[in-house]
């Protein structure tokens, strides 16, 4: 009973490896089930990253509004979870955190679903919650359960990457010269209009480097899935590089972990790369008519 | 629709009715990364002494179990977090991790380890480096007998280190470590074994005591009539029988 089905062989000529000549080889040995794996992998890490950063930036932005929330309760919480969720490692945030979160979403399920239950949730190390409880649930397919691994694994990478995102963007709404909440409060502006219209459009400028900074950092970061479960590229070419005896594979070979992780090198280079010159595109663009010392620039340079 | 919610609610009363809603699918959590015991083969799919073995067990206590694969680190918290019902990753039964979880019967004898070092290397035992897989027996006697302990997260990493230099000699499983230094030009068995653990066991949840017995009970069954043998002798040649 496989785990999930994988393509077998691409190539027909596969049968049999030790008999190929090295391109033929390396043909089906980079198209076997395992590689396959490898190259869906990427796919994940595009898929988290295009997932977590709108939703850590959403997280961000109540966070920050938050923190300078004029209701006390709120700006506590605000100012609290920037505080506390910084402070955590990521890795000690990634190694237990998740367990956490998922064993609260059962705990809140079992206590709906199964108000009758009469033993302990907790039994000595043991966490048992009812079989109606289980997230998912137990008799579900794998990919129900991997999907739903994948999905703590944004909303952890979210909340942690969403504190550091609310800092940066607390920091710029301060940045916002005053002189400009002033003026839109003389033309009669609420302040929640002032905020909509006049600070949230101008606080951009000054978010954008901590952004980007961060989204490189969530690039890095992505790595860190594994701790969560999620198989990533990383997991894959730790595994597909280790050196491989004839014994348990059709493919042998040294230790090759070099040549994986270098190509690891490339994406990641190649992604930052990408990334750096669309912020900077962008960053061309917020500026545009901002009282800054770039908006300025522009404007002269126009002129 | 309502006599089916009925029926449901009545099953629900009853105890070995509960279990089957609570295993309808058993999840076998290994780590993939140990040959011969548990392997992702070329296909992408848990491979290995124990995946036979697990699916032998599972077709003789009647159960449909699905087998996911879990990084060795945080094998235990997800088992007692409850994410799968069993580990079946070559873990060895320790009195220190029968304090959180419990153990099935044993399904390998205490299975000797064995130090792998360089060609012609003679490592200092009781001062000398080591490499071990983190969270293992293996890492533990090093750690105990006063020699420098470095450990690693992979099996595999483990022999890497001794092929950079890193470490004088890694120590792992014999069962492990035989197919590597049979293999490899560069590498062999220094020293003598080193008897540590109590054999392999799966392990099960503390409260999960029925699924333990039916383990249990196909274990045995498997041990009388000689098919763990013949599963034994042909993953793990070289090891001890029952």
């Amino acid at each position: 009973m496989p785990t999930r089905a994988r393509g077998t062989a691409i190539f027909s000529f596969c049968t049999d490896p030790s008999t190929l000549s090295d391109a033929a080889w390396l043909g089906c040995y980079l198209t076997t089930g395992k590689h396959m794996a490898l190259y869906w992998s990427f796919g994940t890490v595009l898929l988290l990253l295009a997932i977590t950063a709108p939703t850590a930036l959403a997280f961000g932005f109540g966070g920050a509004a938050a923190a300078r929330s004029r209701f006390l309760p709120l700006r506590w919480f605000g100012q609290a979870y920037i505080a506390i969720v910084r402070g955590v490692p990521d890795i000690a945030f990634f190694l237990f955190f998740v367990i956490a979160l998922d064993q609260a979403f059962e705990y809140i399920r079992h206590r709906i679903k199964c108000p009758d239950w009469d033993q302990p949730v907790r039994q000595g190390n043991d966490f048992v919650v009812c079989a109606e409880a289980k997230l998912p649930l137990g008799n579900a397919a794998q990919w129900i359960h991997e999907t739903y691994g994948f999905f703590l694994a944004v909303l952890t990478f979210s909340i942690v990457f969403g504190a550091f995102a609310a800092n940066v963007l607390y920091g710029a709404m301060r940045a916002v010269p005053h002189a400009q909440l002033e003026t839109a409060e003389a033309y009669g502006m609420t302040p929640r209009q002032t905020f909509r219209r006049v600070l949230v459009p101008q606080m951009w400028v000054y978010a954008l480097p901590g952004l980007s900074n961060l989204w490189m950092v969530l690039i890095k970061a992505t790595p860190l899935l594994f701790l969560l479960g999620v198989e990533d590229i990383v997991y894959w070419a730790r595994e597909l590089g280790g050196s491989k005896t004839p014994r348990f594979t059709d493919y042998p070979h040294g230790d090759w972990r070099m040549w994986y992780f270098f190509a690891l090198l490339v994406f990641y280079l190649c992604f930052t790369r990408v990334s750096e010159i669309v912020l900077e595109r962008l960053m061309v663009k917020l500026t545009y008519g901002q009282a800054t010392l770039g908006g300025e620039s522009q404007r002269k340079a126009a002129a | 629709m309502k006599q089916i919610l009925l029926a449901t609610a009545a099953f629900g009363l009853s105890a070995s009715m509960a279990f089957a809603a609570a295993h309808s699918v058993v999840r076998l959590g290994t780590e993939g990364a140990y040959p011969p015991y548990n392997f992702i083969n070329d296909a992408g799919d848990v491979d290995g002494f124990e995946r036979e073995l697990g699916d032998e067990l599972c077709k003789r206590a009647e159960l449909t179990c699905e087998w996911v694969t879990n990084e060795w680190d945080s094998i235990i918290p997800n088992l007692v977090s409850g994410n799968y019902d069993a580990i079946i990753a070559g873990m060895s039964i320790t009195d220190e991790r029968d304090e959180v979880i419990d153990f099935t019967s044993n399904y390998t004898q205490p299975d000797p380890s064995s130090y792998l070092a360089l060609d012609g290397a003679e490592p200092d035992y009781a001062a000398g480096v080591f490499a071990a897989q983190a969270g293992t027996i293996q890492a533990s006697h090093i750690a105990a007998s006063g020699a420098t302990l470095v450990e690693f997260a992979t099996p595999d990493e483990t022999v890497a280190a001794v092929r950079n230099g890193e470490a004088d000699a890694v120590l792992a499983d014999k069962a492990y470590l035989l197919p590597i230094a049979e293999e490899a030009s560069d590498l062999s068995i220094v020293g003598d074994d080193v008897l540590i653990g109590g054999g392999i066991g799966m392990g099960i949840r503390e409260s999960d005591t029925e699924l333990k017995d039916k383990f249990s009970a196909a274990i045995d069954a498997m041990k009388a009539d000689g098919s763990l043998n013949a599963l034994i002798e042909k993953w793990l040649p070289g090891s001890a029988t029952f």
